[in-house]
Formats: structure tokens, sequence, C-alpha cells
């Protein structure tokens, strides 16, 4: 077997991982780099990202308030330290992306335009109109081959990590063209795969999204973190999940019930201000419409619960009703927001309010990091959704995931660059020989198999239904086990899945079955970690267990992989300036 | 994926070959059921997941902005997550890989070539004045920024070399979205770098060869208008073909 050998390896494309090459060409420009993802860069999923990015930069915002908001959203789970960090390397992030090229939305003066979000009690939420991440993903892209030290291995699939001598020290992938493994040495390896949204079934997520970072770092040993928080976005459209960007209500957009009332005023999220009045102060920040996500979400299941939603062939749904914006204004805004609307809900939104649900969106949790973006596995770093430093604690606020992507991905690059310069050698016979391991694996359980009768398809659907009744917006214990038992049960039945497709050349039938596999093993990270923690935080709502228990549950979660159901653990939050309070809105 | 339970069943003409088995390429018939809200996607997902898992093309975001999943839809380069089916129905519909691209399996194509071609043009930011992270940000206006964002809306989706007759006959043509990328950073007020990609548009196989047929634009998903890049290109290498003339002019008078 062919290995290929680089400095660092990059496993995804994303922004995370392509902020992570750049930081590794600025930091040294002689170290190789092997960038591997198994899609082309700009097809990655931080290009579906729409509102903005959040870093403080306006004269009447300070470091202080981004960081109260950010663990007041997280419900206090988020790391302080690691917030702190996050909050104060932001701007000069930004800056960076704009020296690049990035085409920020501009106030009249020139300077860089900041909308509200969210949670956010000041506005510092940067935005390219409603396709931020779209424009931050190409300006990274474009930006990243300027770097003459960076090979691309573009659509292949990273199926484990090498390890030996206790570090990792590569990756076997599959090339996806050609049916071929190779084993990839890095002396540093992270992992930037982003979330893996995709073990729900109706989710803003991307088809790529299904963990397969999160699961590869899990089989090495490596603790997941905080897998029970699954962010719910209030605002998807019914039957795509296609979301509707926060920044519709930041532009002033309500959220109305089948009566045309704005019912979040019933949920503790403060009273509405007359949205047709141009001099009511509406929408005020994180307030009504620009409370967090956890709480919009769950507001819109109790009002179903009072039969006060309206019926669609697709589910439940209330109105976002941007009308009141004006055409001008929406296609200068939320231009994006119009054209999907149009596209997929057949409305304009210029006439007519727009339907819409809560959608699985983003996991606060993920590959346990230290604020170096280090993992406990030497060698091993990770960024993006796919890490959890954490910042995000129990829920993240909108507008800080972009942001965190640069933060901590040029963190992870710059570590992973002084530790390749520190680690010099490779011990190649023995990492081929593990990826050549891992080859006959895949050839055994899935090439050259016969007679097994599960499918694709059977078995992700009924992953997907079992997430959705156990580990959706509202928990209980038996639920939950349930989910857990079933999810046990699929990965037994996984063992027999049958293939259609048993050839080389670019097999997509085999990347799912690949993909699949990575999702039990997050869902199950997910199921247990909600199962355990008994108790209500954040986007984790336990209606057995409905208040928030600082006494027992002031910490993270760490699911580890065994051979059988996972073993959680727990470590303590890092607590520094901002004690456990309230989580207060709209008064 | 949750959806209406209907009796109609709408046909779908595949294009398929496979380099290991296939000496030519073929069509396959499949018949789908039929729902208003599908697209040509969600088809194609319904025949891998239920009828037949060697069919090969790629996708991913189905909001269409990822790129992934362009295919020639009864002959026309579209964006297969925002074709619907209830534009084609009862018709049957015909799906190809896009044209004047190798196809490695089925519908996926290989596009390398154009990922050299935005190396080629220096897609990306060269500051016409270096500026310091203390500094801030550029000084951006509005009106600065309208210059150049429609080019930058482009998503790489390959519909345009797809719909392109010069491409189609001269793959060394560096081609619409390559020349749209370009002109968004020679528009933008932030960069200097407008001469040396003037070198690589203005060569043999750049803006000239184009004979303006406006296919690329008008199949492009996202309004970009390669066409107008283009166009503007070329009005800038003749402008600065008389500037040079001109100064050459001036400099042997004096």
């Amino acid at each position: 077997m062919d290995v290929l050998k680089h400095d660092v390896l990059i496993i995804g494309g994303g922004g995370a991982g392509l902020r992570a090459a750049i930081a590794i060409g600025e930091e040294n420009p002689n170290l190789s780099v092997g960038l591997v993802s198994k899609v082309y860069p700009m097809r990655s999923h931080t290009v579906s990202a729409e509102g903005g990015a959040a870093a403080v930069i306006k004269p009447n915002d300070s470091f202080e308030a981004h960081i109260q908001d950010t663990i007041t959203g997280s419900d206090w789970l988020a790391d302080q330290d690691a917030v702190e960090i996050f909050v104060t390397e932001a701007p000069r992030e930004m800056l960076r992306l704009e020296h690049w090229g990035c085409p920020w939305s501009r106030e009249p003066d020139g300077s860089v335009a900041v909308r509200p979000f969210g949670g956010m009690k000041i506005q510092r939420t940067w935005f390219a109109a409603d396709k931020t991440g779209f424009h931050m993903l190409h300006t990274l892209f474009q930006t990243s081959l300027k770097f003459g030290n960076v090979t691309r291995y573009d659509e292949w699939f990273a199926l484990r990590l090498l390890v030996e001598g206790g570090r990792v020290q590569g990756v076997a992938a599959l090339e996806l063209l050609t049916g071929q493994v190779r084993a990839i040495l890095g002396k540093a390896v992270i992992l930037c795969t982003g979330g893996a949204g995709r073990i729900f079934p109706f989710t803003t997520n991307a088809a790529i999204k299904t963990g397969d970072g999160l699961a590869i770092a899990y089989r090495a040993g490596v603790p997941l973190k905080d897998m029970e928080f699954v962010q719910y976005h209030p605002t998807g459209l019914p039957f795509t999940g296609i979301l509707i960007t926060e920044a519709a209500r930041a532009e002033g957009g309500i959220l109305v019930n089948k009566d045309g009332y704005r019912y979040l005023q019933d949920y503790n999220l403060g009273q509405p201000l007359d949205h047709l009045d141009p001099n009511s102060g509406h929408p005020k920040l994180a307030t009504m419409e620009l409370g967090p996500r956890d709480r919009l979400s769950q507001a819109f299941v109790k009002e179903m619960e009072k039969g006060r939603t309206i019926k669609t062939r697709y589910g439940d749904v209330v109105h976002l009703d941007v009308r009141h914006l004006g055409e001008e204004k929406i296609n200068k805004k939320i231009p994006f927001v119009r054209e999907l609307a149009k596209n997929y809900a057949g409305i304009d939104p210029v006439k007519e309010p727009i339907p819409v649900r809560p959608v699985v969106h983003y996991m606060m949790g993920g590959i346990h990091t230290d604020v170096n973006a280090a993992t406990p596995l030497p060698g091993l770093f990770a960024a993006g959704e796919c890490a959890c430093v954490s910042i995000n604690g129990a829920n993240r606020l909108g507008s800080n995931s972009l942001t965190e992507l640069l933060v901590f991905g040029a963190r992870a690059g710059r570590q992973a660059a002084r530790w390749a310069m520190e680690h010099s050698d490779f011990d190649t016979e023995s990492l081929r020989r593990q990826a050549e391991d891992e080859q006959r694996r895949i050839a055994q359980q899935f090439i050259h198999r016969d007679g097994g009768n599960e499918t694709i398809a059977g078995l992700k659907a009924e992953l997907n239904t079992a997430m959705e009744e156990g580990a959706g917006i509202y928990r209980t214990e038996e639920k939950l086990r349930a989910t857990c038992h079933k999810i046990q049960e699929l990965k037994e039945r996984f063992r027999n899945v049958r293939l259609d497709d048993r050839t080389a050349s670019y097999n997509t039938e085999l990347v799912a079955a690949l993909e699949l596999e990575c999702m039990l093993d997050c869902a199950e990270a997910v199921a247990y970690s909600a199962w355990m923690r008994r108790e209500s935080r954040g986007s984790h709502q336990r209606t057995d267990y409905p208040q928030r228990d600082d006494q027992q549950f002031l910490k993270h979660s760490l699911a580890y992989r065994t051979d059988g159901e996972p073993r959680i653990e727990y470590l303590d939050v890092v607590i520094t300036r901002w004690p456990p309070a309230e989580r207060v809105y709209g008064r | 994926m949750a959806a209406d339970h209907s009796e109609r069943t709408c046909t779908l003409e595949v294009f398929r070959f496979h380099p290991e088995t296939d000496e030519h390429p073929r069509f396959q018939t499949y018949q789908v059921p039929y729902h208003e809200d599908w697209v040509v996607l969600d088809a194609l997902n319904h025949i891998k997941n239920e009828i037949d898992g060697s069919l090969t093309y790629r996708w991913s975001c189905r909001m269409g902005v990822c790129g992934s999943c362009g295919m020639l839809i009864n002959g026309t380069p579209r964006l297969s997550c925002a074709a619907f089916l209830r534009d084609y129905y009862p018709r049957p519909i015909r799906v190809e890989p896009l044209s004047h691209f190798p196809v490695i399996r089925d519908l996926v194509i290989n596009f390398d070539d154009f990922l050299h071609k935005l190396q080629e043009v220096k897609g990306w930011l060269v500051p016409r004045e270096p500026r310091s992270l203390d500094d801030g940000e550029y000084r951006q206006t509005p009106a600065q920024l309208a210059q150049y964002k429609q080019y930058s809306m482009c998503i790489n989706c390959m519909l345009c070399y797809a719909a392109c007759p010069v491409y189609g006959h001269n793959p060394e043509f560096i081609g619409p979205a390559a020349i749209a990328l370009a002109q968004r950073y020679n528009l933008d007020s932030r960069d200097g770098a407008r001469d040396e990609r003037f070198q690589v548009i203005q060569s043999n196989e750049g803006v000239w060869e184009c004979t303006l047929v406006g296919e690329c634009s008008a199949v492009c998903p996202k309004n970009v208008d390669p066409a107008g890049a283009i166009q503007g290109a070329k009005l800038q290498g003749a402008r600065e073909w008389w500037a040079s003339l001109l100064l050459s002019w001036g400099k042997s008078r004096t």
C-alpha cells in the first residue's frame, strides 16, 4: 500500500479546516499540509450558514458584554476561560477575513456593518447580506489557493485514525475516485469535519453532516463532550428543513401563531413592541423574537400542545412574518430568504408570511478539546462544529459558530504546526499495517459480503425516528432509554447491511454505509449522554427533571466508547468571573 | 422524507456509465412517485434508496448553495435541487451529466480543470495597500461593494461551463466562472492585482475567445452574469490597449 506523508493533516475542508490550513502556512510555510475532505472544500456545509458572525468591533460594545451574552446563552455550561479567549480573539480573526476580501455588508461610511442576533444584548453580528457562511467559505478557499504548501485530497473519506506509540500519526482514507485505501501520515492531525445533524430526520444540515470525524475520534478512545446538547433552530421551512435565518427576525420579522398572536410573550421572553411603528424600539435586543434559539423552539412545542399552531401536511407550523419590512429592505438585507421561500415553500415573503417550524441545526457537543484545540490523544486536534471547547455550553447563540471556526481553526493550525515541528518521525511500517487492516475490514464487511438483509436507507430511517422520538426538544427517561436500546439494536443489525454496489470507482453507496456507521456512533453518544443528564439546561429539556441542577450537573459530560454501551463521565465546568445565575430574557 | 402519498408516477431516464463495466454509456428508465414538492434530486435519492443503490451522483445542501448537484435536465444545465418535477410532469425527465466535462461515473463529472483555472486567474484578494490588523478594516462603501458583489455570488456549480459553446469547443478557454471571479477581485476597491489578472485573461485562451452568446448567464442559478464579467474584461482590455497606444504616442512626442 502507498504511504503518503505530510507534516500536518487536516480532515475536513470547511471553514475551520481552511482557516487551520492558512494558519499553518502563516506559522511556517515550509510545513507540508495535507487537506483531506470527502467533498471539494467549497461544498462544505459552512456554505449554508446565513445570518452572520459575531465579534466586538463597534465603540458601544465590549468584550465583557459579548462574554456575558455567550455565557448566559450557554446556561452557564460554557467554559469561561474558553469564552474569554474566543471573544477577545474574535475581532482580529474577523478583520483578517475582511483583509482577505470577504464582502461584508457595510455602513454608509464604509465601515463594517453589524446587525442584531438572538440572545445578543448589543449589535455585534457581522454579515454579508444573508449568505455569510457562503462568502466566508469561498473567501477562505480562494485565500488558501495562495499557499503552495497545501496538498488537497478532495473526495477522500477518512476512515480511521492511525495511532502508534501513544500518538496519532495519520489516517487511513478512501479515495472515492479509485476506491483505494491509502495511509496518509501526518505528525499532527486536525479534525474539522462538522457536526452530525443528519442523525435526525428533520434538519437544516446538508447530506454530508454525518459526524465522521466525531466517530473516528470516539473509536480511537477520545471522549465526546456534551453530546446531549442539540440545537433546534426555531425557523426551518416545513418538508425540506431549509433554514430561514435568524436575520429575518433581526431585521424585524415577527413570529405569530394561528390567531396572528405574537405568542412568544407568553413564554417569559418579554413584551412585544409594535412592529409597525418605526419608533417603538422593535426589534428589541435579546427579547421576544430575538430570544435564544432553545427558548424559541421550546415555546413552539408548548404552543403546539395548546393547539395554537397551524396544521399543514408537513406538520405544525407558525408564521414568520416579514411583510412589514417592505420589498426594498427584504431584497437588500435578506434576499436569500426571499429566494428560498419562493423556491421551496412557494410563497413570496413580501406578500405572505413564511411557514416555519423548529429544525435540528447544530451540535453544541463534540470532540473534547482544550482551549488550544488539543484533544486528550497526543497529536490530535479538533476545531469547528465537530469540536467542543466549550464556548457554547447548553445552547449556542446564533452567529457565534462562524466566528468560532475562525478562532479555534486558527488556534488548531498553529498548535498542530508547533507539534509537527517537535515530532519528526513516523512509525511507518506499523501505520501502513493499520491502514491495510482497515482496507481488509472494508472489503470483508461491505464489498465481499453476501447474504446481508439490511439496507442503508432502512436502518437510517429507523435511527432518525428513534432520535426524534427520544432525543428531541423535550425528553424523558423512558423515551431516552428506548432510544438508547434501539441504537444498540441498530448497531447490531448494521453488521448485516447489504450493498447493491460492490465496485471500486466512485462508490457512493459504500460512502453512505460508512457514514451510517459514523452516525450510529454519534447517535449513541447523544442519546446516552441525554439519558444520564437528569436535569434541564439550555437545549436539553427533561420533562421528568424540569429544573437546572447546578449541584449535580454544572459539569460537562464525556462519553467514552466501549464494546457495549458508552461510559459517561463528568468534568467540572470552568467558572472564572461569572457565577451561575438565573437566565433572564426580556426583563 | 415525509411526503404526500400519491398514486401518480414520474419517469426518469438517467444516463448511466460505469468505467469498470461499460464500454458505452446507456440510459436507464426509472419510475418514481410523483410529488408536487419534489425536485429532481429527491427523485434521484428515491431511486438510490429504494430501487438501485448503484446510481451515482453528487449532492449535499439541497438548497442551491453548495453547487454539487449540477446536471443536464432535459438538456439544460440545472441544479437538480432546484428543478421541480412539477415543471416537467407528466413528460419524462432525462437526466445527464454536465456536458463538456469528462464523466467519472453516471452523473459525476471531473471538474479539476476549473480548479486549476481558479489558480491561474489569481482568484483571491491581492491588497492594493497592505493594512495591519491594528488599522482595522478597509473602508468600502456600499456603492463600492455593489461594484463587484454580483460576481462574488458564484457557487462554482459548473452550469456555465456546461452551457458555454466556446468551452465545449476549446477546453483551454478559461471560461465564465473563472473570469467572473477574476472580475470580482478586479472590481474590489481593496484589490491591486488587476494588471496581473489582465495578463491571464487577455491571453489567447482568454476573454477574446468568447463570442458573447450569453448562454452562461442564462443558466446561472445565482444571477452572477458571467457574460457581463467577460464583456467588462473585454472593455477593460480594449481601453487599456488604447491607453497604451496613447501613452506611447504621448511619450514619443515629448
